[in-house]
């Protein structure tokens, strides 16, 4: 037992989980911990939005698979973490917010929480939906355990955010600190090791399929069972797709490798995965993104689905076998038993089929010959960055070519808002995973409007000495919503155009950034090669045609028969 | 998809008994688009447990559903669908009857007692009834009073036990 204020031990059990770093911004409510903070050797790397200490957290834990930390204070500050969270649940991310609340009593000794206190907002009835796990910490006293419980529960299992409320007075409370390894969690008991009779079943479907497939999720990455999957598609010479979450757990330039399924999934995945007789899912929640509409989805496979959240078995789509369990370990097992019944299999006509589509996808790929072509800039890019560089996206139209061009070779190099689809996530996120993983060049693929949504980061990666580069693909549109709108409402434009301004050029600099506008390949990619040696953060203003679109698209409502290819 | 009909299900689920559980729970089903026909809530014999009788409507699929949703609250110690066929599921109603004179009075009396309910207070111009029993004997009661004129009524809701010598233990 120690004597210390909750902020101290708040400090204290953060140290005990291995915080290195925290995003946030300060406020009232929570200058207590930021008192101790400051001399605690824990970095705090003050963002300029709440939004983005949540998004670089999110960044800085997809890139490492370590837990990733943001703090606020009350009411705006909380609420503006609001999307930041919502951002990591839907794609189980292990982000830890810590709010400053209102006293839990006023001067007068009255209660002041629920009375609507000058910056209070109830944080934990509004995050309750969109975390893992949040609590409000009454007493100092308990600050050790419940950060030691939220780290154990974002990070295990399914991960997901967590959010603990800290109120002011709690802050500064004097007490008895226990820091204790014992842990009380009656109602979560994640399970990991697969059901044998589940996986004997999945065995003997594999075993027995002529045009076997795997659809593999984010979980894949999360659970690091990439090596696993590589083992076990190599030896039943099946085809890979990956969900858009997915990207990077299986390298693109393997000849197994289908690239995405799904609304821009590339054609061999979108057609093959309907062609298979077993469907082996991993680590997937089968998002309407992914599937198209359900009725048409894998209409002869059987499915055999994977997945360490049980309540995502048979949520969106019936199953023959499933598996309960985490990824890395069920793809182990299934290997093992597989090796000791079959040989690699060599040249089958399922594996012809591959070749040949994925032959097709290059030909259909190929944007022609326009030199500033969002396509080609995507695949000249792969060429620049060193194999362990990761690339953050923008949502929208950059997100999606940056998904169908950019050949992503390792797990954890490509992070991207899949589940909320938040624009304005790229930037901050970068700047996480490059606060992660300095050695990395980091490079976020944005378009004009959603690097709009959070370019005032620029004034924390110049201040922080936080490096990346930011490519904006700029269309002076809502360039994905303008293609909807193209395609599907006969070119009635509506609240799309964004103009040629800023300058992005002046608005880099304007942070003390560095700015540049390229107007070829050329160009583009000595600009790259220096942004990548430069010590400042480089936005590079690439000007595109306002009407270029995403081809393969499948429509919303339809099948992934129906893919729309150019 | 096949989908099946849509029936009335009790689960029976334990929880954390600490604020903000009940909102958590209720929250999912909001969030989730399940229906909640009723729920009741109260401690067990452990004190720091509290059990959640909840009845839902739904095909089998969305019931599924609702108990995998409630297994992953952090709070939610142990979610159990109970079996129609064995279980005891009572529920207690107060209703106010509207009864100004003595031949309505003695009316409503006697139903009371052919259903095993009592009159729980009196005043000039009604009768207050408690009834316990299932949620169908609380209906016919219910249907029984209304030419009387119904001012009133509070439902508990339906709570429920699994029958026999089987238990749910929490450690």
């Amino acid at each position: 037992m120690v004597k210390m204020s909750g902020a101290q031990a708040l400090v204290e059990a953060l140290k005990q989980q291995n915080v290195e770093v925290i995003f946030g911004i300060v406020g009232g409510a929570i200058i207590p911990v930021h008192d101790v903070l400051r001399d605690s050797g824990i970095r705090h790397i003050l963002t300029r939005h709440e939004q983005c200490a949540a998004h670089a957290a999110d960044g800085y834990a997809r890139a490492s698979g370590r837990p990733g930390v943001c703090m606020a204070t009350s009411g705006p500050g909380a609420t503006n973490l609001v999307t930041g969270i919502a951002n990591a649940y839907l794609d189980s991310s292990p982000v830890i917010s810590f709010t400053g609340q209102v006293n839990t009593f006023a001067a007068n000794s009255s209660y002041m929480i629920g009375r609507d206190a000058f910056q209070e907002a109830d944080i934990i009835g509004i995050t309750t939906p969109i975390t893992k796990y949040n609590c409000q910490v009454k007493k100092a006293s308990e600050i050790p355990k419940t950060v030691k419980l939220a780290f154990h529960l974002a990070t295990t299992g399914r991960p997901g955010p967590a959010l603990i409320d800290l109120p002011k007075n709690v802050q500064t409370e004097i007490d008895e600190m226990k820091f204790s390894d014992k842990m009380k969690v009656r109602g979560y008991k994640p399970k990991t090791e697969p059901h044998p009779i589940q996986v004997k079943k999945a065995v003997k479907l594999l075993l027995e399929a002529k045009r076997p497939i795997v659809l593999a999720g984010g979980g894949v990455i999360i659970s690091n069972a990439a090596p696993e999957l590589l083992e076990l598609a190599e030896l039943l010479m099946m085809p890979v797709a990956t969900t858009f979450m997915g990207k990077g757990c299986f390298a693109e330039n393997h000849p197994l490798s289908l690239g995405n399924v799904g609304m821009h999934g590339t054609h061999a995945a979108n057609k093959l995965i309907l062609e298979a007789d077993v469907l082996l899912a991993v680590g997937t929640r089968f998002s309407d993104r992914t599937t198209g509409t359900l009725d048409q989805f894998c209409p002869d496979a059987k499915i055999i689905h994977v997945d360490v959240d049980a309540a995502e078995i048979g949520k969106n789509v019936s199953v023959d076998v499933p598996i309960v369990a985490d990824a890395k370990e069920t793809l182990r097992v299934i290997h093992q038993l597989l090796i000791h019944q079959l040989k690699r299999r060599e040249n089958s006509a399922w594996f012809n089929r591959v070749k040949e589509l994925n032959g097709q996808f290059e030909s259909e790929m190929d944007p022609g010959d326009c030199d500033l072509k969002p396509q080609l800039l995507l695949k000249e890019l792969r060429k620049i960055l060193p194999e362990n560089s990761i690339l953050a996206t923008e949502v929208g139209q950059n997100q999606m070519w940056a998904a169908l061009y950019f050949e992503t070779h390792k797990p954890r190099t490509f992070i991207s808002s899949g589940g909320l689809g938040t624009m304005g996530f790229g930037f901050p996120a970068a700047l996480g995973a490059k606060v992660a993983c300095p050695g990395s060049a980091v490079v976020d693929i944005a378009g004009d409007g959603s690097f709009r949504m959070t370019e005032q980061e620029l004034a924390c990666s110049v201040m922080e000495k936080i490096p990346v580069t930011v490519i904006v693909l700029n269309n002076s549109v809502l360039g994905m919503v303008a293609q909807w709108q193209r395609l599907f409402y006969d070119k009635r434009y509506a609240a799309v155009e964004l103009g040629s301004i800023p300058d992005f050029v002046k608005l880099a600099e304007a942070y003390g950034a560095q700015g540049v506008r390229v107007g070829s390949l050329k160009e583009f990619s000595e600009a790259t090669k220096k942004a990548l040696k430069s010590d400042v953060t480089t936005v590079i203003d690439v000007p595109i045609h306002p009407e270029e679109n995403v081809f393969p698209m499948v429509p919303a409502g339809k099948g992934l028969n129906d893919t729309i290819l150019g | 998809m096949i989908m099946s009909k849509e029936q009335n299900h009790i689960i029976s689920t334990i929880v954390e008994h600490k604020p903000g559980v009940l909102y958590t729970v209720s929250n999912l089903f909001r969030c989730r688009g399940f229906n909640i026909d009723s729920i009741s809530v109260g401690p067990t014999e452990q004190s720091d447990l509290a059990r959640m009788t909840i009845t839902v409507k739904g095909d089998e699929r969305t019931v599924e559903q609702v108990v995998k949703q409630l297994n992953k609250l952090i709070d939610v110690i142990k979610v159990s669908r109970l079996n129609p066929a064995s279980i005891v599921t009572r529920e207690l109603a107060l209703i106010k009857v509207r009864a100004l004179d003595t031949k309505v009075r003695s009316d409503v009396i006697n139903y009371a007692e052919i259903f095993r309910a009592r009159v729980v207070d009196v005043s000039s111009e009604s009768l207050m009834v408690e009834i316990t029993g299932t949620s169908d004997k609380i209906d016919a009661f219910l249907d029984l009073m209304k030419p009387f004129g119904v001012k009133e009524v509070a439902r508990t809701g339906i709570t429920a036990l699994s029958r026999g010598v089987k238990s749910v233990k929490i450690e």
